[in-house]
Formats: structure tokens, C-alpha cells, sequence
């Protein structure tokens, strides 16, 4: 049989504003609990929600950045249902009349093909304060400060069909609102958040039952928590069994899933327009002064990476897809000069090690500018290639002597590279004067069989030298000696 | 003194004739020895009263006083007032004292009011006669078998009864009007966003609107000059100018046109209530107004629109009293359903359940549609009415409520028949037009409330006419037999 899998995404997004959506306090992450929630976020009687005219134009920006119709009129209304962490005992958020009104994001798939996620709506709306398990011997705490921070919700059309589709989509999300500056993108911090809403069937058919998997944090989570469901479906089907509409919950670090509640379970959210917000009427001008201050997008940048910098079409999508990434290229390339070596950093020895912590770059503990340091010390050949290695990794570690200063590091280690070709010549002679053999064997090899043959003498040299000579310099003063003796 | 209006006081304190510490104190010992007889306030203020007016003497003798210095007001206990116990009239929150002012309070505070106290009300201002507050109903003081009306009916009876000169009040659906009129006194509810909600518990946010209560509508001026005006925090508030109201009150009237709805003089109301309201038409008429019959053809449809509309904003404003972070929590919840199901079934009285019970109903799926949004539509439909209204009339006139106060318990088995009770007053807050109610008789020694209706923001126009009348007439100075 041939399963199809469509799946569509929710995807709420934390915009980044210095205040919450309907009041003045901060939405700066990782206080004290409950140290950023006012009187209104407390939902004290007789409070009452501003807009906050910032999260209003975010909003905007990326409606107009998907290219989306924005809602002459949009309005505010109220999800009724009653929780700890939702202090009103209803949420504000857009039902009916949506702030942004499709709309498309457009993917690259894994055979260089372009494939167009269209997007139902987004809309503006307050998060939800946090619950806390743990620590409270047996009851929970409430924190607040996460409560009212301004979200766009980010409905798309269930126009996914896999797994890898649905990452694609969501990490060109992440490099749109980013690009925008209207969302830290921080995963970690919950900034963006996936509801997944999966079904399969038998290609030609109709649409199967769907499920909804919620709250997944990351984009490895997403991605397996789709995988998982597909599975699970797939195996459902086969075996004769139906699939429930339902709720269902990911945990990742279990890499299990859960049916939360049913259909039948589901609340009744008994939504109605919020009386005390007037509804929003936004005019052209407002609409046309945003557009002209957009900043670059990822597929803007992406060209650009290519012709600015000499990158291949992948280095620059690598690159300049996600905005902090290319924030951090585009900042290393300022301060080191060398934008090919720059971007093989970034690309290979940086992003292998953020993925093996599963941190992303702003998390990094190395800067940019630091980065850049070490990469004028290969460019200056002070370093080697497979010293720079060294030094990066104890940048990284950044607890050692010279913390993350590549130069302390250099000096503290004693890495610095041999170029001097006077000291270099004295090796190789040397090495050659002891490698008789070697050298016999050399003369006599065939002409195409000698290049591989350097890698003794190479070896020979550099650990005479305590891997301190400059690898190039060295192998070029061998060629030059052997050929003498030819 | 406490026969005096607040211009007079003001006057009187002016001239020296008396401090604020001795008027203060001199209402404080009036509520202290009669207000058991009332039960118009939740709180006294004393303390505090007395040390603000201890201040406004300073100002006073110091000559930079504002405008009210020194003179006392008590605030409906439904406003915020930091640091002192705010009710809303419900055990839910009888130990709530507010970290924060409403603004109409920051705003009398900045006048230099002082405040008395916090008077009783119908629960989270749910109810007509007062008889559904958690601190026992208030009694009419003009007949002490009587209600007040209400839900401001505490501001109404201290007012009727001397016991404070001017208080405010808030009005979602006749609660500044109707207690006016079976009281005897004046009260007025501005245009729907002129005076700010900030620290107002909400009951149903888009007809909820604060006001004031005097003995007459020159005092009633005095406060709107100061209740009125934009307020950021409230976003329902609205950017225009306030002006001065007391400036035009002595304003001829002659050439004025004042409509008279036909629905509002129907089968249900009270041939004697007519017969003094009448009276106080011809009174306009005599003044050189010219009256004229107008129809407002959805009257009859207002009660039932305000009874699904109301409560369904109230059934979302008061999902927050969950005994999560504030407010009445019950004895040793086992979970968290069990707090949320005891704290609220423990907390809130029988009408408030039953509104928010009808509030959640009205907006169930499946029913939004017919009652919610039918709702809504003959709201459009009322407000229509107005506008058509005043494309003819300047101004509109008639009862204030069908009947006089009625005795306790006389409708407390039948919702409906006290819902009734707002029939004329109810299609003001549905369009959100500004209406006030000033005394035009009695019945059986019974205060009858004249109503006047008038166009969006003229309130000035309003309290005009009203002023006007009570320079003819003598309603308005009577009191209740009492000292």
C-alpha cells in the first residue's frame, strides 16, 4: 500500500517586544518567578488590556513578508477555559477576524525543487503564564512572567507531506521572523513552539482523521514527534484499527507520545469578541510605511551570500537562511576579512559542535568576533588548520588559560606554526639525511605513484617539529629537496 | 451641613464658616450613629478621612487647594481604592484590598475629595434592589420596608439619607438611575467611554460605565467635571475634550425639543409614575421646550437583549475569581477542580451563578448564534432607534423606572419581574448614550425619577435641562423623614 502523510502546522511564535501585549511589563526571559507580571497580568478585578502597538506591527511585518493580506479591521476576542497559568480564565486572542490573512512560505526540498507551504492565517494573542511540577511536594507552583508575552499564532494549510517537509518549513519560518527581528528565535526559551496536526491516507483518497500533537519545542522533537505519529497511524490502519481525533502530547525526552484528550473531551471555548478591546482598523499608509522599512529576507540574503562572498548555492542558504547565523558570518567576515574561510568555520567546525549540544548559535560560547581572531591567525599562517582546531575547541571549553582569546590560547599552549623556511630546510634535510631508504625507494618510484609517497617525509617532519610547522611551507620545501635529488 | 449641596459646602468652605475636619467629621458621626438603620456602607474610612481632610485644611489655609478640597465623597465599592478592603459587594472578594486606585478615584483624590467610605451594592453590581449584596440589602430611607434599587443603591440611600453629599456609582444596566429614582435623588451615567473603567470591576464591559450621584444635577456637574476624560489605561476611553458641565447648566431651554418615546408611557407602567413624570413634561414645556412624541420600536426587545449580553461578558470578566491569586479561596481544596468548583460555588452569590450560568449558555457552541449574535443584532437595531431619534429631538424624556420602590422579597422568587424593573433604563447602556435620572415626585411618600436621554456627549445638554427643572421645582430638596 502507498501511505501519503499531510500535515499541517501551527506555529506560535513569541514576538520580540521590550513589553507584553496588553500590558507594560517586561518580557525579558529567565527572572525570578512572577517578578515580570503587573496587576494586569495578575488579572487583578478592574484591570484593564492595551494593545501594545509594537506587537501590532510586527504582526504586520510578517504578514507582509509571506506575502499575505493584512486585516483592515482585526479583532480581538476571548477563549474561554479555565487554568492556573491563565490568570483572566480566558485567553485574548483572533478568531474571526485574523490580523494576517494567508499567504505562502516556499521550501526547497531535498532534490533542489521549490514546493509552496501556503498559509491560512496568523494572529495576534497573549501566551499563557507556565505551570510547575516539580520542587512543590506535590502541589504546583504558578510563574507568571511569561504571561500576556505577545505570540503570532502561524496557521499554515496541510500542504506538508513528511516529516522532512514539514522541518523545512518550520526552520524557514524561524529564518523569516528572525530576518524581521521579531523574534529572538531562541528555541530553548520556547520562542517558537509546533502544534502538528498529522493524518495519513491512501494517496487519491480523501483526507484521514487528524491528530493533534502539541506544544513541541524544538525541531528535532517536531520532526520525530511526526515520524512517530505517522507510524503510529500507518500501523493503526493496517492492524484494522481507526484513528481517533485527538489531542495527543510528545514527550522528548522519552521520545514518547500520549493522547491527551479526545474530541468528545475537547473544550468548549465559548469565544466571543473581547468588549474591552475596540477592534483594530489599520489603513494603507500604515500598511506602506512597513513594507518600505522590511528588512533583508533569507532568500534575498541568500542571493546576496552567493554574489557578495563567491558561496555556493547551499553554503549561502546554510548561511543565510537563519538570521542569527548570517548575523554571525556576516560579523566574522567584518572583523577576519576572509569570507571563504569564514564560512567554512561557521558551516564545519562550529555548527558541528552546536549540534552535537543542540544549542543554537546565539547560545554560542565562542563570538563571532572571536571566531574571527582565530581565523586571522590561519590566515597569517601563526596557526595551522589542525592547530586552529585545537584552539577552537579550548575556546569553546573557554575554562582553560585565555579563556576564549585565541591569541592567550596560542601563546599559553605554545602552538604557534614554524614558518620560518630557514628552520623548516634544517628539518627536511635533516629528515631526508636520516630516510635513505625512503629517499631510494622515491627516486626509483614511478613519477605517478611519489606524490603519495610524501606522506612519510610530511610526517616525519612535523612531528620532528612538534606539529609546529606550517604544514604548506613544509611540503613545499620537500618537493623542492626531492626534486634536487632526483 | 448635612443638609447642604456640595456647592454650598464648597462655599461654606471657602468662607471658613467650617474646616474639613469638621464637615468630615460631622458626616462620619452621622453614618457612625445612623447608618445602622441603612446599611449603605461596607466601609468607613475614618482614619483616612480624616487625615485627608486634616491636609485640604492645610491647602485650604494655604490657598492652593483644587477645586473639591476637603469635601467628602464616598466611592461605590466597586471602584479600586488602594489599600483599603474594594468588595464589589461579594464574599469573593471581602478580603480584597487593591494595590491600585481606579482612576475615577485617583481622580477625585487629585480634586482633594475625601473619602468617607465605600458603600454597599448588589453583588459584582448584579441586581435591582440591592438585596444581593454579601453585606445584607440596604434599606430605602424613605421607607425602610423599601429597597434602595440598585445595584448602587448603598451611594443612592447614604445620599437620600445625608449621610454623604455626592458619591459615585456605575450603571451597566439602569444601576445609577434606577436607585436615583427610588431614592430621590440625581444621577447621571455618561456616554459609554467618558468616564475611564480602570480599576472598575468589570460586570459586562461593553455597557459598564461610572457616574455620579448627587442631590441635584449642579452637584452631579461639579463630579462629572471631574470623573470625566481619556484615560490610556482603559482603551475604551475616549479622546475628546471635556467640558466644563456646570458652565451651562443655567442655559435657556425654550425652543429645545424634548421626544417622548411612546413605548416608554405602555401598559407596564405605573399610572401614578406617569402622572408625576407627566407633570415634570409639562414643567419643560412650561419653560419653552417643545415636546414631542417619538418612537423608539425596539424598546421591547432591550431587557431581553441586555439579559444575554450582559452576562455572557460577565460570565468571561468573572472567570478570574478561581481562588488562585486573589480573593475567596475554600478551606483545604484536595485539587485544583475542587478549588476552582468550592471557591466559586462557596464565593459568589445565587444571581451572580445564575448570570454566569446564562452568560456561558448564550455563548455555548450552538447557541452563540441564536442568542449571542441575535443579541447583538438587536443592539444595531436599538441604537438605530436613537440615531433615528435624535435626527428629530434634542433630547428625550420620560420614566426613569415603572414603579416606586418596592418592598424586600417582593421579586426575589421572580428574576424576570425584577428584570423588568430596567425596562426604560436598559436601552441607554445598549447604545451607550448618555441618561440620568432626577426626582419629579412621589408616591405614597415614594421618590419618582424623571429620566432624560440624551444624545452621544451631551451630557452638558443633559444636566441642563435637568438643572433647569430644579430650578422650578422641589423634589430634589426633600428629604426622608429623618434627623
Amino acid at each position: 500500500m502507498t501511505w501519503e502523510t499531510v500535515i499541517g502546522l501551527e506555529v506560535h511564535t513569541q514576538l520580540a517586544t521590550k513589553t507584553k501585549i496588553f500590558s507594560g511589563a517586561s518580557t525579558q526571559f529567565g527572572a525570578e518567578p512572577n517578578t515580570q507580571a503587573c496587576a494586569i497580568d495578575l488579572a487583578m478585578p478592574g484591570t484593564l488590556p492595551v494593545l501594545n502597538e509594537e506587537a501590532l506591527r510586527m504582526a504586520v511585518m510578517f504578514g507582509l513578508a509571506i506575502d499575505a493580506d493584512i486585516g483592515k479591521i482585526s479583532a480581538f476576542e476571548r477563549k474561554n477555559y479555565f487554568y492556573p497559568d491563565l490568570p483572566k480564565g480566558y485567553q485574548t486572542t483572533q478568531l474571526e477576524k485574523p490580523i494576517v490573512l494567508g499567504g505562502h512560505v516556499d521550501i526547497e526540498l531535498a532534490d533542489g525543487s521549490t514546493k509552496t507551504i501556503r498559509i491560512h492565517h496568523a494572529h495576534l494573542e497573549e501566551d499563557a503564564g507556565k505551570s510547575l511540577h516539580e520542587d512543590f511536594h506535590g502541589m504546583s507552583g504558578i510563574d507568571l512572567n511569561r504571561a500576556g508575552t505577545p505570540l503570532i499564532e502561524i496557521v499554515s494549510e496541510p500542504d506538508m507531506n513528511n516529516a522532512d517537509e514539514a522541518l523545512a518549513f518550520a526552520k524557514k519560518l524561524h529564518g523569516i521572523v528572525t530576518s524581521l527581528n521579531i523574534c529572538d528565535g531562541i528555541m530553548a526559551q520556547g520562542s517558537m513552539r509546533f502544534d502538528v496536526n498529522v493524518s495519513v491516507r491512501q494517496k487519491g483518497d480523501e483526507l484521514g482523521t487528524r491528530t493533534e500533537t502539541k506544544n513541541l519545542n524544538s525541531f528535532r522533537f517536531m520532526e520525530r514527534a511526526i515520524k512517530k505519529e505517522v507510524e503510529r497511524q500507518i500501523d493503526l490502519i493496517e492492524d484494522g484499527g481507526k484513528v481517533l481525533q485527538e489531542t495527543r502530547l510528545y514527550d522528548g525526552d522519552t521520545d514518547t507520545a500520549r493522547s491527551m484528550r479526545s474530541k468528545e473531551e475537547a473544550n468548549d471555548y465559548r469565544y466571543f469578541p473581547c468588549p474591552d478591546l475596540l477592534p483594530i482598523e489599520i489603513d494603507q499608509a500604515y500598511i506602506d510605511a512597513i513594507k518600505a522599512s522590511l528588512p533583508e529576507l533569507p532568500e534575498a540574503r541568500h542571493q546576496r551570500f552567493m554574489e557578495q562572498y563567491q558561496l555556493s548555492s547551499y553554503d549561502a542558504g546554510v548561511l543565510g537562511d537563519d538570521a542569527a547565523t548570517a548575523n554571525f558570518f556576516e560579523t566574522a567576515v567584518d572583523h577576519c576579512g576572509d569570507a571563504k574561510l569564514a564560512a567554512n568555520w561557521v558551516t564545519g567546525e562550529l555548527a558541528a559542535k552546536l549540534n552535537s549540544q543542540e544549542m543554537q548559535i546565539q547560545q554560542s560560547p565562542v563570538s563571532a568576533e572571536q571566531l574571527a581572531a582565530l581565523i586571522k591567525r590561519i590566515s597569517d599562517n601563526t596557526v595551522s588548520n589542525k592547530m586552529a582546531r585545537e584552539v577552537f575547541e579550548a575556546m569553546w571549553q573557554g575554562d582553560g588559560e585565555g579563556g576564549n582569546d585565541p591569541d592567550a590560547i596560542i601563546k599559553a599552549r605554545g602552538l604557534k606554526q614554524v614558518s620560518d623556511s630557514g628552520a623548516i630546510e634544517t628539518l627536511v634535510d635533516e629528515v631526508i639525511a636520516n630516510s635513505a631508504k625512503q629517499v631510494d625507494n622515491y627516486r626509483s618510484a614511478d613519477e605517478s605513484k611519489r606524490p603519495k609517497m610524501l606522506g612519510y617525509f610530511v610526517g616525519q617532519i612535523m612531528k620532528a617539529s612538534k606539529g609546529q610547522a606550517n604544514p604548506q611551507q613544509v611540503n613545499e620545501i620537500l618537493l623542492t629537496k626531492l626534486k634536487e635529488l632526483l | 451641613m448635612h443638609n447642604k449641596t456640595l456647592a454650598e459646602l464648597r462655599t461654606g468652605l471657602n468662607n471658613g464658616d467650617f474646616s474639613s475636619v469638621e464637615l468630615t467629621g460631622h458626616f462620619l458621626d452621622r453614618i457612625k450613629t445612623l447608618d445602622k438603620n441603612y446599611n449603605s456602607f461596607i466601609s468607613v474610612t475614618e482614619e483616612f478621612a480624616l487625615t485627608q481632610a486634616r491636609q485640604c485644611d492645610e491647602r485650604l489655609a494655604a490657598g492652593d487647594a483644587p477645586n473639591l478640597c476637603g469635601l467628602p465623597i464616598t466611592h461605590k465599592d466597586i471602584f479600586c481604592t488602594e489599600g483599603i478592603r474594594t468588595s464589589c459587594g461579594s464574599r469573593m472578594l471581602d478580603n480584597f484590598v487593591p494595590p491600585y486606585n481606579a482612576t475615577v478615584v485617583e481622580n477625585f483624590a487629585a480634586a482633594g475629595m475625601v473619602v468617607l467610605g465605600k458603600t454597599n451594592m448588589d453583588e459584582f453590581a448584579m441586581g435591582s434592589s440591592n438585596e444581593t449584596s454579601y453585606y445584607g440589602p440596604v434599606k430605602n430611607p424613605w421607607h425602610s420596608n423599601c429597597v434602595p434599587g440598585g445595584s448602587s443603591g448603598g451611594s443612592a440611600a447614604a445620599i437620600a439619607a445625608r449621610l454623604a453629599p455626592v458619591a459615585t456609582a456605575t450603571d451597566t444596566g439602569g444601576s445609577i438611575r434606577q436607585p436615583a429614582a427610588l431614592c430621590g435623588i440625581t444621577g447621571l451615567k455618561p456616554t459609554y467611554g467618558r468616564v475611564s473603567r480602570w480599576g472598575m470591576i468589570a460586570f459586562a464591559s461593553s455597557l459598564d460605565q461610572g457616574g455620579p450621584m448627587a442631590r441635584n444635577a449642579e452637584d452631579a456637574a461639579m463630579l462629572l467635571n471631574v470623573m470625566a476624560g481619556f484615560d490610556a489605561k482603559d482603551s475604551t476611553s475616549v479622546e475628546r475634550d471635556v467640558p466644563d458641565y456646570t458652565a451651562t447648566l443655567n442655559q435657556n431651554i425654550a425652543g429645545l425639543t424634548v421626544g417622548i418615546p411612546k413605548e416608554y408611557f405602555n401598559e407596564g407602567l405605573n399610572p401614578a409614575t406617569e402622572q408625576a413624570v407627566r407633570h415634570a413634561l409639562g414643567e419643560l414645556e412650561n419653560q419653552g421646550a417643545k415636546l414631542k412624541e417619538i418612537s423608539l420600536p425596539h424598546s421591547h426587545l432591550s431587557v431581553p437583549a441586555y439579559y444575554v449580553i450582559a452576562p455572557a461578558e460577565a460570565s468571561a470578566n468573572l472567570s478570574r475569581f478561581d481562588g488562585a491569586r486573589y480573593g475567596y479561596r475554600c478551606k483545604e481544596p484536595v485539587d485544583l477542580h475542587d478549588m476552582y468548583m468550592r471557591s466559586r460555588a462557596e464565593g459568589f452569590g445565587d444571581e451572580v451563578k445564575r448570570r454566569i450560568l446564562v452568560g456561558a449558555y448564550c455563548l455555548s457552541a450552538g447557541y452563540y448564534d441564536a442568542y449571542y449574535n441575535k443579541a447583538m443584532q438587536v443592539r444595531r437595531l436599538i441604537k438605530n432607534d436613537f440615531d433615528n431619534a435624535f435626527n428629530e429631538v434634542d433630547i428625550i424624556a420620560g420614566p426613569t423606572c415603572p414603579n416606586p420602590a418596592f418592598e424586600f422579597g417582593a421579586k426575589g422568587d421572580n428574576p424576570v419581574a425584577m428584570y423588568l424593573e430596567d425596562i426604560y433604563t436598559i436601552a441607554a447602556n445598549l447604545a451607550g448614550l448618555p441618561a440620568m435620572s432626577l426626582p419629579c415626585g412621589f408616591i405614597d411618600n415614594k421618590p419618582v425619577g424623571l429620566q432624560l436621554i440624551g444624545n452621544y456627549f451631551e451630557e452638558a445638554r443633559m444636566l441642563n435641562v435637568a438643572h433647569r427643572y430644579q430650578q422650578s421645582s422641589d423634589w430634589h430638596q426633600r428629604a426622608p423623614g429623618i434627623e
